[in-house]
């Protein structure tokens, strides 16, 4: 028995995603921003995951793995990018790095 | 209200309340813990959905690897600290914009959106660990497949990357 309707679970998809854009929009911490962007992964598997469930198909599950394997990746290269940026610039304060400007 | 409703309402909460205190909060390490909360929570709510095993994956890769490594980089990187608190370093201009559309967007989804009320499949297709393999197994071998080579470049990138570019890094 599932506690709630279809409509429910991507509502609640659709708030953590928003959650998570705001973030990334009005954040200037680049680890912040980062955090935020894997916070819409997972707003976007929730979804995934629930349709899965109500349509009573395997392939939004599967694809949850696949985000799952892509997402850890994304995290270690991601992280290691900054670490490099940390290295260069000193600082990982998004309003700093503008060294495209002008 | 049964207990499933309960939980299922208690974890919403937890997911709604952690995903804001990620954004919110000023110090990245209280962040990246609010983040382990948000997950804790959206696992709770695949326990719901019948996805145990992606759950329990949630559980592992997200709040096991994922933020440990954020914790563990922002200790590395002392960014603990945010001068101003976060909203007061925008203009007011983009703070307006980015925060209406956002509510904006949710808001027209939640006086609108409505999917069909259809009930939700008798069986727990993604309950069981047996159809995951026979799907990575056959429909999915060939993404199985890239996605290994994908993580082998993704490694061999980080490597890369990680290295000084003046010369190995262990002479020092």
């Amino acid at each position: 028995m599932i506690p709630a309707t279809l409509n429910a679970y991507v509502a609640i998809s659709v708030v953590l995603f928003a959650i998570g854009l705001l973030g990334v929009l009005i954040r200037r911490n680049t680890l912040v921003v980062f955090m935020c962007l894997e916070l819409m992964l997972v707003a976007a598997t929730l979804a995934l995951v629930a349709f899965s469930r109500f349509n009573g198909t395997m392939d939004g599950n599967v694809l949850v793995f696949f985000i799952l394997t892509v997402a850890a990746a994304e995290v270690a290269v991601g992280l290691a990018l900054i670490v490099a940026l940390f290295r260069r610039r000193r600082t990982v304060q998004l309003d700093e790095l503008n060294s495209l400007r002008n | 209200m049964g207990t499933g409703q309960i939980l299922f309402n208690a974890f919403v909460l937890l997911t709604v309340v952690s995903a804001a205190g990620v954004v919110l909060n000023r110090n990245a390490v209280n962040a990246a813990l609010c983040l382990l909360m948000a997950l804790v929570g959206v696992s709770g709510l695949f326990v719901a959905l019948d996805a145990y095993l992606l759950a329990f994956l949630l559980l592992l890769v997200y709040a096991g690897a994922v933020v440990a490594l954020f914790l563990f980089i922002i200790m590395l990187l002392d960014a603990r600290g945010d001068s101003r608190p976060v909203l007061h370093r925008l203009p007011l201009a983009a703070r307006v914009i980015a925060t209406g559309l956002v509510l904006g967007g949710v808001a027209s989804f939640l006086m609108r959106g409505r999917l069909p009320e259809g009930r939700a499949a008798t069986t727990a297709v993604g309950a069981a660990l047996k159809p995951y393999a026979h799907q990575l197994f056959t429909t999915y071998l060939l993404p199985v497949q890239v996605l290994g080579f994908l993580l082998l470049i993704a490694m061999i990138g980080v490597i890369a990357l990680s290295r000084r570019p003046d010369g190995p890094e262990d002479a020092a």
